[in-house]
């Protein structure tokens, strides 16, 4: 799904767990999610705790949307 | 005569500890047979014995992969095996990932035969083909009658260092490897022939097969985030509580299109995960885990971005076939363009 979003032309982040899942199906900008269960928080750290987890993340989502890449990129 | 010795390789499900909800148990190592060990047993024989099965969670093993496999390592080091079986892990992806990736480092740290079994489409396959023999297996457990015997043979063979032949022969996914051999044709005689097959529009099988690699070129970066519009898609499973297009908890056939129009937050009383390949209940008590709809509102507020789309699309990831996902992405991205969305944040469990 990644890559054919990326083929029709719009920049994609793939927000997921195992990365190199996503590196062998192709995607570009890739983002380390926090665990298979949760990727986008961390419930053991209490409502408050998770939602900060959760804002990080998608800012460094949105970061990578903005950077140019050249191929194949793991924003860590 | 002393039987050679063979550790064998499992996850939760297989070893009966649990489903999803134990896919984080840590590695640990059982005395002899365990699940499916008892297959790979008989299918070996009595001159061999499988002294231990190491086992580790598919969701821990995909969050700790080089922690995970050093200790599994070490586990399999001590009983000095001759050789080496990981799962068949069919279309279980994680579960693929993490055989590979043992199967791997066993032959390279110590140096023994080892064997595993997947789908063609398991993304460890294509991960993990070029290092180890992977014996080709049909997309789930009911082929496991039929595919321990195969992977067991195909073991045998490498021990007794026996030559292994081609992908077709063994039953294994092409490595990409060449071997010379003497053909009884020279090349020129075997290239027209396969001329006038071509021709004449009969079957024929190129000595010369491309890999096939389906990349995509990255797309330029959004320049102006404070007024572009942002959509998620999700291989999450997330839907609407009660599920009304009833997409399937795994092998989805189709995928939804879900209004988040008013809302700061996923609630849920409104949205539900249907995936049937994690553990669910940390998204069932907070949906915004994978479809982070809280933080990207206060984002909009706050003018980070410009828009957020009104819409999420999702469907489930596990056991989905390529040619599917290929066609769901083919499918929204036709919508997601004419909506004008200028980019999209893709979540996956």
């Amino acid at each position: 799904m990644v890559k054919e979003i990326e083929r029709a032309g719009i920049p994609v982040v793939h927000v997921c767990t195992v990365v190199p899942i996503s590196l062998t199906i192709g995607a570009n900008r890739i983002v380390p999610a926090v665990g298979i269960p949760y990727p986008l928080g961390d419930p053991t750290l209490g409502d408050e705790g998770s939602y900060k987890v959760r804002m990080k993340l998608v800012k460094k989502a949105l970061d990578a949307l903005q950077t140019e890449v050249d191929g194949q990129t793991v924003f860590e | 005569m002393e039987k050679k010795r063979i550790v064998h390789y499992i996850n939760n499900f297989f070893a009966g500890i649990g489903g999803e909800e134990k896919a984080d148990i840590p590695p640990e190592v059982r005395e002899g047979v365990v699940g499916p060990g008892l297959a790979l047993q008989t299918a070996l024989g009595d001159e061999y014995e499988v002294a231990a099965t190491v086992i580790c969670g598919d969701s821990y093993f995909g969050e700790h992969m080089d922690e995970a496999t050093e200790t599994l390592l070490a586990m399999i080091k001590e009983y000095d095996p001759a050789g080496f079986v990981a799962g068949p892990a069919f279309n279980a992806g994680r579960y693929g990932v993490a055989c590979g990736s043992i199967a791997k480092a066993v032959e390279q740290e110590l140096g023994i035969p080892v064997v595993t079994g997947m789908f063609t489409e398991n993304p460890g396959a294509d991960m993990y083909k070029k290092d180890v023999h992977i014996i080709l297996t049909k997309d789930s457990a009911a082929d496991m009658r039929k595919s321990m015997p195969k992977m067991a043979a195909l073991l045998k063979k490498m021990m007794s260092g026996e030559e292994i032949l081609g992908p077709a022969e063994e039953g294994y996914i092409e490595r990409g490897i060449r071997v010379n051999y003497f053909a009884e044709e020279r090349g020129s005689a075997r290239g027209v022939e396969m001329l006038v097959r071509k021709m004449a529009k009969e079957p024929f099988e190129t000595e010369y097969p491309m890999p096939v690699f389906d990349r995509v070129a990255p797309n330029p970066a959004v320049k102006d985030m404070k007024h572009a519009k942002v959509a998620v898609v999700t291989s999450g499973g997330i839907v609407p509580v009660g599920n009304p297009d009833r997409i399937e908890s795994s092998s989805a056939t189709k995928y939804g299109v879900y209004s988040i129009e008013g809302k700061d937050t996923m609630s849920p009383e409104e949205f539900m995960t249907i995936h049937g390949g994690y553990d669910r209940a940390f998204v069932l008590n907070n949906p915004n885990l994978v479809v982070p709809l809280d933080a990207l509102r206060q984002l909009e507020k706050e003018g980070e971005i410009g828009e957020l789309n009104n819409y999420f699309i999702a469907t489930t990831g596990t056991g989905t076939s390529i040619g599917n996902a290929k066609g769901f992405g083919e499918q929204f991205s036709k919508k997601l363009v004419a909506d004008g969305v200028d980019a999209v944040i893709l979540t996956s469990t």
